[in-house]
């Protein structure tokens, strides 16, 4: 049975979106959400939504309760938070309430909030496998697709509710309007799959602070490609002088120390795009993130050459991004964007803070590749 | 989904034992419903039908999360109406079904008997459901943006209402100035053959229309303070019909909704000593006699923060039926000093049942604290006082003495728990503006939202809106003229 309340909880939902849309700017930069993280969507805390009324101040109330203790005793906290907000309807003013989003739709939003174009993906785009799956049942079919449990089901259900169900003789016989087959749906499966690939510096000059920056970006830039591609590969690789690959959870915690090879990214990474993921078939987007200190001026040679000859050939776009820091930055993306033009499908952005997270994904996907 | 037939046959029983207790209710109709449709009823505030609003989306959204986290759930939802509706939940032991429609047939006589419920509208089921339709009407003639903008604004004010209006005849507005004698034109002394030289005909003219401007003057609108802020809106603010008719609406729920605001602590008191009546002494079977204590207590319990008005009407009522069944009332025991002499109190009298069924019929919230709460029922309750110490920003117990709970408590409830808000005047400064003023007993108003409501009330009037209130122990006039807000610093209060 549908519920009335059907429309006035959408009504309602809608409002809350409209809110968390219309505050978007101010939510990619926060990283509260990222805890309540599910496998499909996340809570946001948005202020409640509330009708004002005029109403006493709240911490000026007094109540009154029952029980022991004496003068003086705690017996709440003033946040409103549960009890100690006395009155029963009297709630203060800036309540906050977690709403269940979901990341599709959240991807919608920063599409639509960084007006983000859709990417077209490449490689096998316009194949897709049709898959036929026995899922259903039906009245009419070939006698080879018989449901023979479900044709039985459906004579015993009509013998018996039309009386001539004989318990001490149960034989069941079918007619013809009893029969059951089984029946079939074609699925489409879009082949288009991407893997992104992040990779970040570790090295001792790469702070909390920063690493939080990484940790939101890639978020978001995770959520938009996930609502781009149907299936979707995640790769870690951290560095300092030497780079291996890492789990996403080693990923956003290991801090090292020592100086800063970034080639050595750079090679992990042109290695497993070549053995996981050739680019005829995937989209692949390496993400890398650093202060911009890099080793020496011959190691950024090395990366300008593995970029020139072999990643770029082999990805849809490769981003870099500077990430401020307490140590200043240094000036490898100004090497890279002397060495590359901007036609080709490197892209590279500054970080100053988390106020620059926004204009920087919007760097990064802006291009619609 | 009506009820099976082993609830029906329950449901009879009860009904009869109910009867034999002399509870006398409106016919009762129970209904079996599942959590999502509980809280889908609970949500539009007990009906199955209301006009379409987001808040009660909001409502629902809450119950059913609190419901899926297993932190709250519903147990039955009853409403004033002729005949009565309750709703039981489906998932409900047996036992918790007998003691839902016990405590059911304690709300249906309370509805059906107490003065305060006197006025409301006993076809509510069909008013609202009717409401809602109208309401439907104007989205599709409106659109629904600009009908659920109106609505929003409706709403921040729907309680500024009187709710003791409906039981006061007031005399007709004798606001017809045109019936009195207009006063004479004022003319300079002059002599006779003079007169029309020092007084000339556009002279004349002029100070005939100097006394209609102050007669004009006269005319205060509203001439007494209005508490009714509704009411006034809807007789005086520029409305369309269709907005007319949803203010209206608006209202009209309020003055429904405000008795069971008013006699909250009373009527589930009541239903609470019923239902613990009928299933003690009549209903329960040694078998269900943990779990029935079970949740009886749950309803029942108390949390320091938090005044439990199940807990506190049942023990009231007790309290009241056993001083009367003893005597404890009147000269000889008010005067009595000797403790033992007091304990031991009993005149045998037997009147307790009586009496209860006499306050449930006269009594509200404030009127049933004010005059049965007492010391000693105080201090066997434990009950306390507390607020927030603002140096630690925590709430502290504060007080166990009697005259300071009391007082705290009938503040509490007094005018629903809400600040009093009146009109003073629909033509302030001659220039059509409204002002506002908030009767200050003490508690000053959260400013936010203050500043926001009056905003809305800005939207209803069209014109200016100016509200007088109090804040730091200083007047003060927040204005809002439709674009910007104006704070005016009026005088120190002593």
């Amino acid at each position: 049975m549908g519920l009335k309340i059907e429309q006035d909880y959408n009504r309602f939902k809608n409002i809350v979106k409209g809110k968390i849309r219309k505050e978007l700017k101010e939510y990619i930069s926060r990283s509260e959400m990222f805890g309540k993280q599910g496998k499909d969507i996340v809570s946001i805390p948005v202020p409640q939504i509330d009708l004002p009324h005029f109403k006493f101040d709240h911490n000026e109330q007094k109540g009154v309760g029952q029980g022991e203790g004496e003068e003086g005793d705690v017996i709440g906290q003033a946040d409103g938070q549960g009890e100690g907000s006395g009155k029963a309807g009297d709630s203060p003013g800036d309540h906050i309430m977690e709403v269940e989003v979901s990341l599709d739709e959240l991807a919608e939003m920063l599409g639509e909030e960084l007006q983000l174009p859709k990417i077209e993906p490449k490689g096998r785009k316009n194949i897709t496998n049709l898959k036929d799956r026995y899922t259903s049942v039906r009245n009419v079919g070939p006698e080879s697709l018989r449901n023979f449990k479900r044709t039985f089901q459906q004579a015993l259900k009509r013998q018996i509710a039309s009386g001539t169900y004989n318990k001490a003789n149960p034989i069941v016989i079918p007619e013809r309007r009893d029969k059951r087959y089984k029946s079939w749906k074609t699925t489409k499966k879009p082949e288009a799959s991407a893997v992104i690939i992040y990779m970040m510096d570790v090295s001792g000059s790469m702070t909390e602070h920063q690493k939080e920056i990484v940790r939101i970006e890639s978020f978001w830039i995770d959520t938009w490609l996930r609502s781009q591609y149907k299936e979707i590969d995640s790769r870690y690789i951290i560095h300092d002088a030497e780079a291996r690959e890492v789990d996403r959870e080693t990923f956003y915690h290991t801090r090292e120390s020592g100086g800063t090879r970034i080639s050595s990214a750079y090679r992990v990474c042109l290695n497993i795009i070549n053995e996981h993921y050739p680019f005829e078939e995937w989209n692949v987007y390496p993400f890398h993130f650093s202060d911009g200190d890099n080793w020496s001026r011959d190691d950024d040679q090395n990366c300008i050459r593995l970029l020139e000859e072999e990643l770029l050939k082999r990805c849809n776009m490769f981003c870099y991004g500077q990430v401020e820091g307490i140590y200043g930055v240094g000036n490898f993306k100004q090497v890279l964007d002397e060495s590359f033009s901007i036609e080709q499908n490197l892209i590279t952005s500054e970080i100053e803070d988390k106020e620059g997270i926004y204009e920087s994904i919007k760097d990064f996907l802006g291009k619609g590749k | 989904m009506n009820l099976t037939t082993e609830l029906d046959e329950m449901r009879t029983g009860i009904r009869q034992v109910a009867l034999d207790y002399k509870l006398d209710f409106f016919p009762t109709m129970f209904e079996l419903v599942d959590y999502n449709r509980m809280n889908e009823i609970a949500s539009f505030g007990g009906f199955p039908t209301r006009y379409p609003h987001w808040k009660f989306g909001m409502e629902y959204e809450q119950l059913s999360k609190g419901y899926a986290y297993g932190l709250q759930k519903i147990y039955e939802m009853v409403i004033n109406n002729d005949p009565c509706y309750a709703y039981l939940m489906e998932s409900n032991e047996m036992v918790d079904q007998k003691l839902v429609m016990a405590h059911v047939y304690g709300h249906s006589d309370f509805f059906k008997n107490n003065y305060w419920f006197a006025m409301t509208d006993r076809k509510a089921m069909d008013t609202m459901a009717n409401h809602g339709s109208r309401i439907r009407g104007y989205i599709k003639k409106y659109g629904f943006d600009t009908v659920e903008a109106f609505l929003d604004v409706c709403l921040t004010i729907e309680n500024l209402i009187d709710p003791y209006s409906p039981f006061i005849k007031r005399p007709v507005s004798s606001k017809d100035t045109d019936d009195k004698p207009d006063k004479p034109v004022k003319k300079i002394e002059s002599k006779k053959y003079m007169d029309s030289f020092i007084n000339p005909e556009a002279f004349l003219e002029d100070q005939k229309k100097k006394n209609e401007d102050a007669k004009e003057t006269e005319k205060r609108i509203p001439e007494h303070p209005e508490k009714d802020v509704l009411l006034f809106l809807l007789e005086y603010a520029p409305l369309e019909k269709w907005q007319q008719n949803i203010l209206s609406i608006i209202r009209d729920e309020s003055y429904y909704f405000a008795p069971q605001a008013q006699t909250k602590i009373m009527n589930e008191g009541w239903a609470s000593y019923w239902h613990s009546k009928i299933m003690t002494s009549k209903c329960l079977t040694d078998s269900e006699v943990v779990d029935y204590a079970d949740h009886h207590s749950g309803t029942m319990g108390v949390s320091p923060g938090h005044m439990n008005p199940y807990k506190l009407g049942i023990e009231l009522f007790k309290d009241i039926e056993d001083r009367w069944n003893k005597g404890k009332f009147g000269k000889d025991y008010d005067d009595c000093d000797q403790t033992n002499e007091l304990a031991q109190w009993d005149k045998n009298l037997g009147l307790g049942r009586e009496k209860i069924f006499e306050v449930r019929k006269i009594h509200n919230d404030i009127t049933f604290i004010d005059t049965f709460l007492t010391k000693e029922f105080v201090s066997n309750q434990k009950m306390f006082t507390f607020g927030l110490d603002k140096s630690s920003g925590n709430y502290v117990i504060q007080d166990r003495e009697f005259k300071k709970i009391k007082d705290t408590l009938l503040f509490n409830l007094t005018n629903i728990g809400q600040p009093f808000i009146y009109v003073l005047d629909g033509n302030y400064k001659n220039r059509g503006e409204l002002y506002l003023k908030h009767r200050f007993e003490g508690l000053s108003l959260e400013k936010k939202y203050a500043r926001d409501t009056l905003k809305s009330v800005c939207n209803l009037w069209g014109r200016p809106v100016n509200l007088e209130t109090v804040e730091e122990n200083k007047d003060i006039l927040i204005s809002f003229d439709g674009s910007d807000y104006k704070e005016v610093f009026m005088g120190l209060r002593k």
